[in-house]
Parts: structure tokens; sequence; C-alpha cells
């Protein structure tokens, strides 16, 4: 049977395979496909999709100025033709704000998860694979950190720190590492005493060797379904954050903020901030949506549940 | 299990007071550390990073030498472990300092404000519960058709929705548009110096008072925020409680029980859900401590004059005694709740008791 005769389905599907390449990408469609068989995974994967092309291209897309408004004769307009979101207060295109604001959301979002889930990774990992009091001390501080209630933790960093986009990042983030590294321990656990780890412990390598490059290599793709997971409430505790006044400062328009500013509207020009909140919603449904897809296309286990 | 139980409770007993001494000890070592954890967190934000707290209380006209004395009355002239010690004997004795805001101590602020996010909380997660349980089975029994989605989508939703957004929203409509429930606060002017609590849940008190023209005002305030904060807990009960169902369904006396012949309602509410009723506690419980962290930005759009507002308006004027205080007692609820629901899982479910 030579490879001209099979389709590329064929191909991918053997159970046979030639390469590891092969065996890669027989295994990356198989879960390619268990995805796009749900729906709503897809749908979140558009809505992310969608999210980061705008953020690419918020200079060509938005109308208006996100910054500069016609204070003379454009506040407060409703939604309509030359402004479909409507204006807000100082004359600004709201639909242009949130286009520029899908930059400080999807900034948000990659930065916490850069630094909070290297943190967790590493904590996690070393914890797993060291045992002993260094668990035992690791796991502590993780299980300090998980009690915190993470709004008010971030709430209280961020009071200390001063506010700001940054701040929050970092208030964000510091509150956001502990359960990668519970899972990344875990994960850990489960091959430390698997034969091939005891194989190139065997051929001398370190222990961080081992832990570097045999066993959080394995512990990413859990680790990525659970951050894509969070994502939603990473944004929603910035957007919260924002709201009050604590993050992203004005003229900047981060969502929040931006339904903080609108707050004083809401009984007359009800658009100035819900419009902000519809961004939002979408967005964080949108990584729930492909959360979820990714746990169930990922961990064929828990997808009968 | 349970006759064995009966005839030899000596026995078993002193075969497992050493076990279960050796595990309270582990749970309180558990907990003390975790509290430490907190209480060290906070004094870190508190002293290290750099908001100066005599600053905080003199001002930025203070005189040198005023500067100095309250640095020292304050003990932040001492190294940071002795001011650390300082802080831990305080908190334990409920000292969180003063708030600069009120002047009062931050203790009895707290006092004063805590009832109202506990009823709110509470009335949350029993109408959470209320919603979040029925349609949790229902998704879980019809699995996989269009009532399970909706549920799935709903409680998504509910995941993916600034609470604080929705709270506006909510409140354009059925407070301003409508007209169908009362505005932002707790309780209207008209009852309020006439209205006496005494145990700081208006609703339970209005009952106690038999102020019934009270209580629906008070009830008309309560509803919006607590269908908001219950929405939030559905969201999350609805998805553990078809979860759990799921499991129980999938097992075997669920089978028998078929077999005998039992109606198809017996079997899902009489023995699944009791069964799956077991870890349902513990989400529920969870849920709860997540609508006290809920309640920060609910009450901030409802005026609603908890804990929450006390920390978001202490926020706000860089009063940082009550933030930290407010910071603390929160994370005490969580510990708490923590345990609690640890605890009563292990006595609900007997296959945790070796």
């Amino acid at each position: 049977m030579s490879q001209a005769t099979m389709t590329r389905r064929e191909w991918l599907l053997t159970d046979r395979p030639q390469s590891r390449l092969q065996a890669r990408l027989g295994r990356a469609y198989v879960t390619w496909r268990r995805f796009t068989a749900n729906w709503l995974a897809v749908v979140g994967m558009l809505i992310i999709m969608g999210l980061i092309l705008i953020a690419l291209f918020a200079p060509l897309l938005a109308p208006y100025s996100p910054y500069i408004g016609d204070l003379a004769g454009k506040r407060l307009l409703p939604p309509g033709a030359g402004h479909w979101l409507g204006t807000d207060d100082q004359g600004r295109d709201i639909l242009s704000r949130l286009i520029y604001g899908s930059r400080l959301t999807l900034q948000v979002v990659v930065l916490v998860a850069v630094i909070a889930a290297p943190i967790g990774l590493l904590v996690g990992t070393v914890a797993g694979y060291a045992g002993g009091w260094l668990d035992a001390v690791l796991m502590r501080i993780t299980d300090i950190f998980l009690a915190f209630p993470k709004l008010v933790l971030a709430l209280a960093f961020v009071a200390a720190l001063g506010p700001g986009i940054g701040n929050a990042i970092i208030a964000i983030a510091i509150t956001s590492w502990p359960p990668y590294a519970r899972i990344a321990r875990a994960e850990t656990l489960t091959v430390r005493n698997s034969d091939y780890i005891s194989a190139v412990r065997l051929m001398g390598a370190s222990p961080w060797r081992i832990v570097l490059r045999h066993i959080m290599p394995l512990c990413i793709s859990s680790l990525i379904v659970r951050v894509t997971l969070d994502m939603a409430g990473i944004i929603l505790t910035a957007a919260g954050l924002g709201f009050l006044g604590l993050g992203a400062q004005p003229p900047l328009p981060e969502w929040g903020a931006m339904i903080a500013s609108g707050r004083r509207f809401i009984l007359d020009q009800w658009w100035v901030a819900a419009m902000p909140g519809f961004a939002i919603l979408i967005v964080s449904l949108g990584f729930n949506l492909l959360g979820d897809g990714l746990r169930d296309a990922l961990d064929p286990r828990g997808s009968s549940q | 299990m349970s006759s064995t139980e009966t005839q030899m409770p000596a026995r078993r007993a002193s075969r497992r007071a050493l076990p279960i001494l050796k595990s309270v000890a582990g749970f309180v070592a558990i907990v003390a550390t975790t509290y430490l954890g907190l209480l060290a967190v906070t004094f870190f934000i508190g002293r290290v990073v750099p908001i100066d707290p005599v600053l905080a209380i003199v001002g930025d006209r203070a005189p040198a030498h005023v500067v100095e004395r309250v640095r020292q009355e304050m003990g932040l002239n001492l190294p940071y472990y002795q001011q650390f010690v300082l802080y831990v004997k305080g908190v334990l004795q409920g000292d969180f300092g003063t708030s600069v805001l009120t002047t009062n101590p931050v203790m009895t602020d707290i006092r004063r404000v805590f009832p109202a996010t506990m009823e709110l909380a509470t009335a949350g997660t029993i109408i959470g519960a209320a919603f979040g349980i029925p349609l949790g089975v229902l998704a879980a029994v019809k699995r996989g058709s269009i009532a399970d989605q909706i549920v799935r989508i709903l409680g998504l939703i509910g995941y993916s929705v600034p609470i604080f957004w929705l709270g506006l929203l909510a409140l354009l409509v059925f407070y301003a548009r409508l007209g169908w429930t009362s505005g932002p606060g707790r309780i209207d002017v008209v009852y309020e110096y006439s209205f006496t609590p005494v145990t700081g849940f208006y609703l339970i008190d209005a009952v106690i008072n038999r102020d019934w023209a009270a209580f629906r005002d008070i009830f008309s305030h309560i509803i919006l925020p607590a269908s908001l904060l219950g929405y939030f807990s559905l969201a999350y009960i609805s998805r553990m409680t078809r979860s759990f169902m799921l499991n129980e369904l999938s097992q075997e006396y669920i089978v028998a029980a078929r077999a005998k012949g039992l109606s198809e309602t017996r079997i899902i509410w009489g023995h699944a859900l009791r069964n799956a009723a077991v870890p349902l506690v513990t989400v529920i419980a969870l849920s709860y401590a997540g609508l006290l962290e809920g309640s920060v930005l609910t009450e901030t759009v409802f005026a609603w004059p908890g804990l929450g507002l006390y920390i978001t308006n202490s926020l706000q004027n860089a009063d940082m005694n009550a933030v930290l205080g407010g910071t603390i007692i929160i994370g005490s609820v969580f510990i708490a709740i923590n345990l609690f629901s640890d605890v009563l899982y292990r006595m609900l479910d007997p296959r945790t008791r070796n």
C-alpha cells in the first residue's frame, strides 16, 4: 500500500504511522475533529479569532479616533447611522473606543497568562518532582493564595501599588498562579515514577533537566485548557478593577472603565454603559466556550460528562 | 455497616480516637498556617509597599516631629519581624487599626456593615440553589436535549457576564423603567429611622418587629441584588449538579431501582439526588464564599451598605487599614467556609470516614 493510493485523511488516521511527524499530525487531526464537532467550541474560537483580528487592525477598522471626540455637536448621541453604537459624554464614538479597547483586553489576558502560567508551572513541577519538605512548603504557600478571594486580594494589591493597568495586571497575575501550580503538581505526580523518567535519570540527567525537558512539556496541555478557562475570569477581574477606577485610567478605552464612566448616564443614555458590557460578555463567553471545547477535545475522559 | 457500628461503639471509638486526634491536629495546623499566610500578605501590602501609613494619618503637611512621634507610636521604627508579631497580636484581638475615613476602629465599622453583606450573600445563595439544583437535575436527566443546552448556555453566560454591568442594566430596567423594585440602598429613608435592627439581618428583623410595611420595602430592595448574585451562583450550582447527577444516574443502584419498578420521579429525586446532595453541600458552601467576593462589585452598584461597599469606599480614599481589615475578614470567612464544607463533607459521606 503506497502513500499515493491513500487519501490524506487515511494517511492521518492510519494506525501504523511511518514517522513521528505522521503520528503527531494524526493525533492533532483527531483532536481537531473532536474539537470542531462541538459547534459551541467553534463559535468560541471564532469570537477569539475575531478579537485578535480586531485588536491587530484597530486603526484600520475604527471609524473615528478613540480619544478625541466632537464635544460641540456629538455628545451622547444614540446608536444610529454614523455612530452605530452611539457616542459618549465627550462625543467620542463608542464603537471606535471598543475596537481600540480590544487591544487592552488582549494585553491584560496575554500578560497575565505569560506571567502566571510559568510561575505556576515551575512551582508545581518542582514541588511534585522534589517531594518532601520542598513540596510541603510550596504547596502550603499555594494553598494560602488559593484560600484568598481573588478579586479582593487583587483589590488590596492595586490599592497598595497604585491604580493603573500595569499594576492591575501584576495584581491579577499574583492571584492567578496557584491553580496552575496545583495542576502542574498533579500531572507531575502521575509521571514522576514512570519508567521513562527513571531511564532519563539513569542516563545521568540532572533534576532540573528532567523537570524542564521531560516533565514540563507533559503539563502544558492541561495547563493551556485551564488558562483558557481562566481567561474569562481574568477579563472580568480586570474589568471589575477598571470599573472601580483601579485598573486602566481614562482616557484609555478600557471596557470596565468605560462602563464606570457611562454609569452616570445609565437612566437616559443607557448605551454608554451598556455597549462595553456587551463587548466584555461576548469575549468572556468566547473564552469560556473555547476553553470548554479544548478541555473536551484534549481530555476524552472528561467529555462524557 | 450501621449494625456493627451500634454493636461495638466502645471498641471503635478507642480505635478511632488516635487518628481523629491526629487529623484534628492536622486541620488546626493547616488553618493556622493559612491564616498566618493571610496575615503575612496583608502585612506585606500594608507596610512594605510604598504608601506611608504615617502620612496617611497625619497628612503630608504635618511637622517632622509629629510624623516621628506617630511613627514611634505605631511601632514603625521596629524591625519588620517585630512589627509583624505586633500586627498578628493586634489582629487576633480584633484590632485592625483605625479607619482614616470614619475615624472609628476598623473592627467597629466591619461589625456594623458585615450583616448587610451576609444577608445579601445568604439570599443570593438561597436563590441560586433553589433554581440551580432543579435546572442541573433537568439537564442531567434530559442530557443532550434542548433543555440541557439551554441550561448550559445559561450557566456559561453566568460565568461570562460582568456582574456590575448586569446590575446596572437590572437597575435600569426593573427600577427605572418598569418600577417593579426599589432602587439602590437597603431600606427606604421613610423606614430608616423607625426601624430597629435586632440581628442586623433586616428581613428577619422586620419579622421580629412585625413591621410588615418595612418588610415589603426591604424585600423590594434586596430582591434585585440578591437575584443577581443568585444567578451568579446558579451558574456554578447547576453545572455541578448536572455533573454529580450524571455520575449518580450511571450507577448500578439506579438500574436496580429501575428494575424494582420505582417511578422515574422517585429514582431521580429520591435516590440519585439524595446521593448527589453530599458533594452538592460543598459546592453550595463554596458558592456562598464566592458570593461574598462578588458582593464587592454588586454592593458598589446597588449602594448596599455592606463590607464590599466599605472596602471600595476606603479604597477610593487610600484608607489602607480599612481595606486590609476588610480583606482579612473576607479571607477569614473564606478559610472558615472551606473548613466547614470539608468537615461537613466528611460527616455526610460515610466513605471518607476511614
